[in-house]
């Protein structure tokens, strides 16, 4: 109900009434929460967000897995509401590469679970009639999309809301002063009707998100983009046919533009301009925009381009003189510096949740999952990628924000490797190694912000040392060699053969303590915790539904005192899951800054250490998966015995002031064995994956339990965990998928070309039809690399039980061509050195 | 038949108007740039009269040079020609303004190149002054009318009408003359793609007037005066809404 008096307090919050914020409050109704307050700035329906201005067309093919659940999903959804008009969608390419491009979508699209195909230019204009055929190649055909109306959905999904609960109050016009928060929790929101307080507060504000975020001194890394949006009328053609579009959607991606018809106008838009980037203060009021406060008047030059490049496609409706532009607008929305949406409970303010940066195509599937994650715990799709807290100790500036949109903004219908850099804001997170690093030649990789060595191109004499090992495994296709060198095959062999030094991977490092640490530990992993002082445990972290929250190492430094080790990728969103499950007891420092990382692994590892520390290094004294202090030369070190690349070493940390003296240390110690640093792409990629060691996000996610991801070593402990009875489930009960290690029997490619898989491929069977299992999941290659003390490319995948089976022949596809795979490991088995002997000796 | 329409740069407002401190501009660091309404008109007008008899359709406007964007924009409606009385960016008063516009219009004359008609907007959208048509006429000594809703031109005459309460008055005058005119005169044109694309890259023709020394009006300061919030009332949902719908239209409104 909507009335003029605002509540003292409420459950939960929601500011904003966009598409987002009103997905949210419907699908949290649905969930059984039922004291909602829903507050925006605007009027209803059109509070003057993007909502407002938004092309309202949604074209399901995605690379990305969870933009295409949550686009499919939200299709779904705005059909369910009739509010869904399908009208297909086509993007068309001008070029050979992005032919190509295609063929590689179609790839996802399989993996994905989504219909598509490429068709030729006639058939391309028998869609779309008035298109200029002699300007494409081709297109991509999508039979799913269409347009909806996000306003009218908007509407439904409050009034459903009403309907589910009485609870439910709804407050436009209403503008937040601040946000109140004590003692690390959200307590109230203030608006100029007066301040609520309340448990649970949600940033749906859009574009204004991190406006408000500052309110509880956090940020929500979004900033206000322009995108250029005309409409030219009236088309005779389209006034023949009836509703608002009879026509497919099509996307020009090559130039960055898309077209569709609207009514009697086609509207143009396009994402080729200069980034036009705003500040929020310069975003006018609802008051003083003539239009909507997001719909600033088109800036004329920045679209020069765009016209005729619409002329050219167009020429027959568009070049008509009697069609005039009758609406332009620089339609302002979101952009966050790596192009994902920012959603979640917002770290270090317990109760505070972002949902922003979401497209209209995908806000409806937004909205129930963040709420399903609000109310349960956990959402239906892995979300770790839009997780609000991945720009963890960095990212969050202004500069940072408006530098990587910028470039972002360039990349919305580009061609993008799936390993293709960042160029902007980069060296913003060094570790000490890092001058060294820039002296050894070393090309950098960003992760988490961290500067990371891929590989050193000091390394390059390798290559040549193993070339007739390496043979068959290089790579000839130019896509396939984009973002990769040879040199990591060859520092991959020296380490097997020799030594290497690794670091930093920019870990997140969280040290707990408090009385109770041992229970809060037990708590939060399948591992058991209260394990003997020294001792390291590789454990899931799961989520209540038994599906993966993160997986890492900690160790146990004293009787209330551990050390969380994580990926650098997931630090910020780790760190929010320990901090707001820890009671006040426990205490949950991040040393992720403090700390530094030198792994030191290979044969001659020990030989290494041992010459330049005062502990005794011996498998006795410091076995295996434990942990010590140890002194390296004049540094004060802490250390554990294991390896995520399979062979004997250590991974050792040290004050980050420190670093360089380690580095230097192990450096000179190393020489008489050849020591060499070497990069994340044997530590991430080459090294992990002969060992079969799992990532999180990519093979762990919440749509899959330890069971299945073969990581059932722990058993059942004692103590209860979150997951527990999930996870007990799923160890009693048969997988329906397991994940397995594939390799690639023939590279060949038709034209003779030998391919690499990079990862995200559909794995198929030998009739050529994607591998499903019974709870609907389909097979795709989670993770690739190339395996040199294998010889072999090796994939990771997830197999129906009943196809899982070791020796069983199955295909991968690749851009558009089968290849086939044998599953060599069920389970977690490494294909390199199975029993784990090095590590052990 | 050569038509000067006369156009201002004015801030795309419509929403509340936000004033400099020193109250002597409109504050315009975030809003777009329009023509006045009624210029839109003229210009529509002024070409439409040249499509129908021949002739050149000129749009002129003075001010800074980013006002050159709002003659591309009476280009991109198909005036044939545009012409900048380029000034420093300040705001120029009526009669310094008219001043300037009927200098040029007599160098055109003296040049041979004349114009039978002037259009002007009855009041510019930020100033509304009334002014600068009727001193232009006053200036070239010629004929003017404003209020104008409807225009016609025949045999070397132009007949143009106002609207009055319960009628119309009628008048006629002799070319050359001064219209002024209000919107609703004519539906004015949205410019296509490719009018648009082409007024981009046409010629503006570039005069820089002098400025006299200014007498008479002076702006003291602009004052927003307050603006009553329209209040929207649900009137129900549904088929249930219609008999409330359907007494507002009939009693409150009485359009039924």
């Amino acid at each position: 109900m909507s009335s003029t008096e605002l509540p003292s307090s409420a459950r939960t919050v929601v500011l904003g009434a966009g598409i987002v914020g009103n997905s949210l409050v419907y699908h949290l109704s649905r969930l059984g929460r039922d004291d909602i307050v829903q507050i925006d700035k605007g009027p209803l329906p059109d509070p003057g967000g993007s909502t407002g201005h938004a092309s309202n067309f949604l074209m399901p093919l995605e690379h990305s897995k969870e933009m295409a659940f949550l686009t499919d999903d939200s299709i779904a959804q705005y059909d369910e509401m009739g509010q869904f008009t399908l009208s297909e969608g086509i993007e068309v390419a001008r070029t050979e590469e992005r032919l190509k491009e295609m063929k590689r979508q179609l790839g996802s699209a399989r993996s994905w679970g989504q219909e598509g195909r490429i068709i030729g230019p006639e058939e391309v204009k028998e869609k779309v009639p008035f298109i200029n055929g002699e300007v494409i190649k081709g297109g991509l055909y999508q039979p799913n999309a269409g347009t909806c109306d996000p306003l009218r959905a908007g509407e439904i999904m409050r009034e459903r809301t009403e309907e589910n609960t009485d609870g439910y109050q709804i407050f436009p016009n209403t503008e937040v002063l601040d946000l109140h928060v004590e003692g690390g929790e959200i307590q109230a929101v203030e608006t100029d009707r007066g301040t609520i307080e309340a448990d649970e507060v949600v940033i749906a504000a859009g574009l204004w998100s991190n406006k408000l975020a500052k309110m509880a001194d956090k940020r929500i890394p979004l900033t206000p983009a322009v995108h250029q949006l005309i409409s030219v009328g009236p088309i005779d053609r389209f006034e023949e046919k009836e509703g608002e579009i009879g026509y497919p959607i099509v996307r020009d991606v090559d130039t960055q533009m898309y077209e569709r018809m609207h009514g009697n106008d086609l509207e143009v838009g396009s994402y080729q301009h200069r980034p036009i980037i705003y500040d929020i203060d310069e975003i006018l009021s609802i008051d003083e925009a003539p239009l909507s406060p997001t719909q600033p008047p088109l800036t004329e030059d920045a679209f020069d381009q765009s016209m005729q490049d619409a002329l050219e496609l167009m020429p027959e409706i568009l070049d008509d003189p009697g069609a005039g532009i009758r609406h332009e607008i620089d339609g302002l929305l979101s952009v966050t510096p790596d192009g994902m949406p920012t959603v979640g409970p917002m770290d270090g303010v317990d109760g505070l949740w972002a949902c922003s940066a979401i497209w209209i195509k995908e806000a409806p599937a937004f909205g129930k999952n963040v709420a399903q994650w609000m109310v349960r715990g956990y959402p239906d799709v892995d979300l770790h990628a839009s997780n609000v807290n991945r720009f963890h100790n960095y990212g969050t500036s202004d500069t940072f924000i408006k530098n990587r949109g910028a470039e972002g903004y360039k990349k919305i219908y580009g061609i993008v490797h799936p390993a293709e850099q960042w160029q902007t804001s980069r060296e913003v997170r060094t570790s000490p190694f890092y001058s060294r690093q820039q002296d050894l030649d070393a090309r950098f990789f960003e992760t988490g912000g961290w500067e990371r060595p891929r590989w050193y191109k000091s390394n390059e004499d390798l290559v040549r040392k193993y070339h007739d090992e390496l043979e068959g495994l290089f790579r000839a296709d130019e896509w396939d060699q984009r973002w990769w060198s040879p040199t990591i095959l060859g520092e991959h062999l020296h380490m097997r053969d020799h030594v290497a030094m690794v670091g930093d991977m920019g870990f997140g490092k969280f040290d707990v303590y408090g009385a109770d640490a041992v229970e809060f530990m037990e708590k939060m992993h399948v591992g058991r915790a209260d394990v003997d002082v020294g001792k390291t445990v590789y454990t899931p972290v799961l989520a209540e539904n038994g599906g993966f929250v993160s997986d890492l190492t900690f160790a146990r430094l004293g009787e209330n005192h551990y050390r969380i080790i994580t990926g650098g990728s997931v630090a910020g969103s780790d760190l929010q899951w320990y901090r707001s499950n820890a009671p006040d007891s426990v205490t949950v420092v991040d040393k992720s800054e403090a700390l530094c990382t030198l792994g030191v692994w290979g044969p001659d590892a020990r030989n290494v250490v041992d010459s330049v520390t005062e502990e005794d290094m011996s498998d006795e004294a410091f076995p295996p998966y434990t942990a010590q202090h140890i002194t390296i030369g004049e540094v004060d070190a802490w250390a554990m015995r294991l390896s995520y690349v399979g062979e004997l070493g250590w991974e050792i940390y040290v004050p980050a002031a420190q670093g360089g003296s380690l580095w230097d240390t192990i450096a000179e110690a190393g020489e008489e064995y050849d020591i060499r640093p070497v990069g994340m792409g044997v530590y991430g990629a080459t090294g992990r994956m002969e060992k079969g060691y799992r990532l999180f996000g990519h093979e762990l996610e919440v749509e899959y339990n330890p069971s299945e991801a073969g990581l059932t070593f722990h058993g059942t402990k004692d103590a209860d965990f979150i997951g527990k009875d999930a996870y007990v489930e799923a160890l009693e009960e048969d997988d329906a998928a397991k994940l397995c290690t594939l390799t690639v029997d023939d590279h060949t490619s038709s034209d003779g070309t030998r391919r690499f898989m990079l990862g995200e491929e559909p794995i198929l069977d030998q009739d050529g039809n994607v591998l499903i299992d019974d709870e609907g999941r389909r097979s795709y290659v989670t993770s690739a690399a190339t395996g040199p003390s294998v010889g072999k490319h090796i994939l990771l995948a997830y197999i129906p039980s009943e196809r899982a089976q070791e020796g069983n022949q199955l295909q991968v596809e690749y851009f558009d061509e089968t290849y086939p795979v044998t599953i060599e490991v069920v389970g977690s088995r490494p294909l390199f050195d199975p029993n784990n002997q090095r590590i052990r000796s | 038949m050569n038509v000067l329409a006369c156009l201002k740069r004015v801030p795309n407002t419509g929403a509340k108007i936000v004033l400099t401190e020193d109250q002597q501009e409109i504050d315009t660091t975030n809003l777009g740039f329009t023509m006045s309404p009624h210029e839109e008109c003229a210009v529509e007008e002024a070409v439409q009269i040249v499509e129908e008899h021949g002739g050149s359709a000129t749009a002129l406007t003075l001010g800074s040079a980013e006002a050159t964007e709002q003659v591309r924009t009476a280009i991109a409606m198909q005036a044939d020609e545009g012409v900048l009385l380029e000034t420093d960016g300040e705001e120029w008063s009526p009669r310094n303004t008219a001043g300037a516009i009927a200098e040029f219009v007599r160098d055109r004359q003296e040049d041979g190149g004349g114009f039978d008609l002037l259009l002007f907007g009855n009041e510019s959208a930020d100033a509304g002054n009334y002014q600068v048509g009727v001193r232009v006429a006053r200036e070239l000594g010629l004929p003017i009318v404003t209020s104008i809703k409807s225009l016609s031109v025949e045999d070397g005459a132009v007949v143009a009408e106002r609207e009055i309460p319960r009628g119309s008055e009628v008048y006629e005058l002799d070319l050359p003359a001064v219209v002024a005119v209000k919107e609703g005169l004519n539906e004015p044109r949205y410019a296509s793609m490719r009018a648009r694309m082409q007024a981009r890259r046409q010629e503006v023709e570039h005069v820089t007037p002098e400025r006299r020394t200014d007498a008479g009006l002076k702006k003291i300061r602009l004052e927003s005066p307050e603006t009553e919030d329209s209040e929207t009332e649900i009137l129900g949902h549904g088929p249930e809404a219609v008999p409330e719908i359907v007494r507002v239209l009939e009693d409150e409104l009485e359009v039924i």
